[in-house]
């Protein structure tokens, strides 16, 4: 029986890729094991290899296909015996107009993904003066502009290196720091041996010594066993020698859930260093920001814990074509402006968020969106002044309930504007539990639009 | 008794060698000061007294340059003396006060000074290892030849961001010396009864780093050992190991009673191996000084040691604002 052969998901967060090449041709006979194409994903170019034996019948995505969703039909695998006129063609041509579909629409990312929910539309609203009016705008994903920040503040400054395993010449373990070694040379762009607790003791040492370093973690979960060079190191020396010498440095990674990788591999660390004197945390969501973010956080005389998201990373956003563009700490953004309640998040937090305003919108619901963008310094100002209007406010994290960032914002709120409140303040968060791998247990295990719609409805009595 | 003879012994001048003995005899009636004032109440916490290790550092930075860095553990008011710090801002740290080293808000394990390039004084046993071979990475970066002194103990000598820090330090050709001092004694576990394999710089021939035990006790073994290591790495061979015997005669820390060793052991040590009283009998012995001589440099030692113990105790007290200084260093302005 002929076999659909379906364009694969290589690495946890891919939605799609391009074809890049085929090492077949209809009619090839193949077995199991045979490279049969070139598939490119946002990270790497991987070899795709059969699964089965049998004769390739019909080639349904040309060569260079780009936007090929995961799971569209590519190809069709034929037994010994069957011929080409044999497919059903009731059955593979809505596959093949489909896939034929994804190859041209430029689609909103993930809408069809493994990612725990669908991510908003463009928001319409931004208030927030991040650029000069009439500034020119530039397409671009979070991984590109994270780059392009680095790459422009190691021009400004020789002492800014980047070091952490697979930076170089692997070119990132997902193609954050890609083309980096070729401009800057290996001894600025560092490839590491696996050993976290020792590398980010020897930057926290080269920071001492006055340079600058940025350390990438292959995701923040490998960080814990660098947790006490960061914490005891790096943020406390500056108050324990009274001033005479501190840390200037980056550390940064995907934190938080990627996709289906599990306890070890999942967890959002948010709320750890936030508590954390001695150091600034930072935790976007758009390009603009990584890249204006990171240009400050290199800059800032302190340890910084940049906390990336792997499912971010091929998002694309617009993002000012400025020289020089930055974004001060401790400024968060309002996505979009409402009056009848306030949502706060920050990270990835904030797709559901929007996600959530968007369809409370449609129920007569304003909902007013802030991304906090650092989380220390953290805004809190902004979250005061708008919970003063609406009177209501719910905080949306992926990290878990107990000790949550949102815990700390429902604090503040209290304390400095308990008077205004109409409701309790509502935080929505990870559930309770480590991280499982079974797809419908994650997807309940994080929080949902769904979740931040309903906190929203309970504070506004709807 | 008789100096135990060293095995290389450098070409020294009698200057050089009464500067030794004045070095090593501050670090030990600064840290007798020390144990007083904590029996005083007025030092507090943790004070980790370096009584009978001091040749090791008094050694070292005898092989040091100017611009060269040391970092260390919590055992570091020897470390501070040796390379010249302030023995008042040192003992008014130990009293948490404003004219200590760290403005009263470090204490006895975490001390800095920028201007000797002392890099600490850190409590977290091991975690120096890596910071030092940091700031040796810092160096080679920057293209210039300076030497980091990396100190540890026996005890952490078992630690793995040991091991990581050897591992990179060669594959990068780190100029940093890891001096492991190893007096025996982690905290109360003896190195017997920690590790099968106790000759601790040996390890770093799993790494390619070439090292070298020695005597701790004999300043001049130290200070011969340590000229080799400096210029290993001068060279840009990549680091270099010394495990200096050496022994401590106090506990672990002011609160240790240390029952895990006999009175008998410690009081063998401090007379046969004593490594003041060593170069006290080669300058004596050599005619490269007389009692008198030594009288008044013991009379000089006297003198800065009350003089600091005077300071540190009334030196006041931090300000109450100092409590939300230094968390952040100022913003580095932005270019436009």
């Amino acid at each position: 029986m002929a076999t659909e052969i379906l364009m694969p998901a290589l690495s946890p967060t891919m939605e799609e890729g391009t074809l890049a090449k085929w090492l077949v041709k209809e009619g090839d006979t193949v077995s199991s094991g045979d490279i049969m194409a070139e598939i490119e994903t946002d990270k790497a170019t991987m070899e795709f290899e059969a699964v089965d034996e049998g004769i390739v019948g019909k080639i349904l995505v040309a060569e260079g296909s780009e936007g090929v969703k995961v799971n569209t039909a590519i190809a069709i695998l034929l037994e010994e015996g069957e011929s080409a006129d044999d497919i059903d063609t009731s059955t593979s041509a809505p596959e093949a107009a489909s896939a034929a579909d994804a190859v041209n629409e430029v689609a909103p990312a993930a809408s069809e993904a493994p990612a725990p929910a669908p991510a908003p539309a463009a928001p319409q609203t931004d208030t927030s003066p991040d650029w000069p009016e009439g500034t020119t705008l530039k397409e671009q994903t979070v991984r590109e502009a994270l780059r392009d920040g680095m790459a422009e503040e190691m021009r400004r400054d020789d002492s800014v290196f980047l070091m952490g395993e697979e930076v170089a010449e692997y070119q990132g373990a997902y193609k954050i720091s890609q083309g980096m070694l070729d401009e800057f040379g290996a001894k600025r762009v560092i490839d590491t041996p696996i050993t976290e607790h020792g590398f980010a003791g020897i930057a926290t040492g080269a920071a001492f010594g006055g340079l600058r370093p940025i350390v990438e973690f292959m995701t923040f979960n490998f960080a814990m066993q660098a947790i006490d060079q960061i914490i005891n190191s790096a943020a406390k020396t500056l108050y324990m020698s009274g001033g005479q010498m501190g840390a200037p440095m980056v550390f940064r990674g995907p934190n938080g859930a990627a996709a289906r990788v599990g306890a070890q591999h999942s967890q959002d660390y948010a709320a750890w260093y936030m508590q954390v004197p001695g150091l600034k945390v930072a935790m976007p969501y758009s390009a603009s920001d990584y890249k204006g973010l990171m240009k400050t956080a290199i800059r800032d005389p302190n340890p910084v814990i940049f906390l990336e998201n792997e499912i971010l990373y091929g998002r694309s956003f617009d993002v000012p074509d400025m020289e020089d563009y930055t974004v001060p700490f401790g400024k968060a953004r309002i996505w979009r402006t409402g009056t009848d309640v306030t949502i706060v998040s920050f990270g990835i937090g904030i797709q559901y968020a929007l996600a959530a305003a968007d369809q409370l919108a449609e129920d007569g619901i304003s909902a007013e969106v802030i991304d906090l963008r650092t989380l220390r310094p953290m805004d809190t100002g902004s979250i005061i002044k708008s919970v003063m209007k609406t009177n209501r406010c719910v905080t949306v994290e992926e990290g878990w309930p107990q000790g949550s960032v949102g815990n700390y914002i429902s604090s503040v709120i209290m304390q400095e504007a308990f008077d205004y409140l109409d409701a309790p303040v509502i935080n929505c968060t990870g559930k309770d539990v480590p991280m499982p791998y079974a797809a419908n247990l994650e997807k309940l295990a994080l929080v949902t639009t769904d979740e931040v719609i309903a906190a929203v409805k309970q504070v506004t009595y709807k | 008794m008789a100096p135990r003879k060293s095995t290389k012994k450098p070409n020294v001048s009698a200057e050089e060698l009464k500067a030794y003995y004045r070095d090593m005899l501050l670090i030990r009636r600064f840290e007798e000061k020390a144990g007083q004032l904590y029996g005083m109440g007025l030092i507090g916490g943790f004070c980790h007294l370096y009584i009978g290790q001091e040749a090791v550092v008094v050694g070292l930075e005898a092989a040091a340059e100017e611009g060269d860095k040391r970092i260390t553990s919590y055992r570091d008011h020897g470390h501070m003396l040796a390379c010249g710090m302030d023995p008042n801002g040192v003992m008014a740290e130990l009293t948490g006060r404003e004219g200590g080293y760290s403005k009263g808000k470090g204490g006895s394990m975490h001390m800095f000074s920028k201007e000797k390039h002392f890099y600490g004084g850190h409590g977290i046993v091991a975690a120096q290892v890596p910071l030092g071979a940091g700031l040796a990475f810092s160096d080679k970066y920057k293209e210039n030849d300076r030497v980091t002194f990396t100190y540890f103990g026996d005890g952490a000598a078992n630690q793995g961001q040991v091991y990581e820090s050897y591992n990179m330090a060669e594959l990068w050709m780190l100029p940093v010396i890891f001096v492991i001092e190893n007096n025996q004694y982690a905290m109360g576990t003896s190195t017997k009864r920690s590790t099968m394999s106790p000759s601790y710089w040996e390890r770093g021939a799993s790494y390619g780093i070439p090292g070298e035990e020695v005597d701790g006790m004999d300043v001049l073994a130290v200070k011969a050992a340590g000229e080799k290591a400096v210029a290993h790495c001068r060279a840009g061979k990549g680091p270099y190991i010394l495990e200096i015997k050496t022994y401590r005669y106090r506990g672990h820390s002011m609160s240790d009673p240390a029952k895990y060793r006999t009175r008998e052991e410690v009081q063998k040590m401090r007379d046969e191996r004593d490594p003041i009283e060593n170069v006290r009998s080669l300058l004596l012995t050599g005619k490269h000084a007389s009692e008198e001589d030594l009288k008044a440099i013991d009379k000089e030692i006297k003198e800065i040691v009350n003089e600091s113990a005077e300071f540190a105790k009334t030196s006041p007290e931090p300000a109450l604002d100092e409590l939300w200084t230094d968390i952040y260093a100022t913003e580095v302005p932005q270019e436009a």
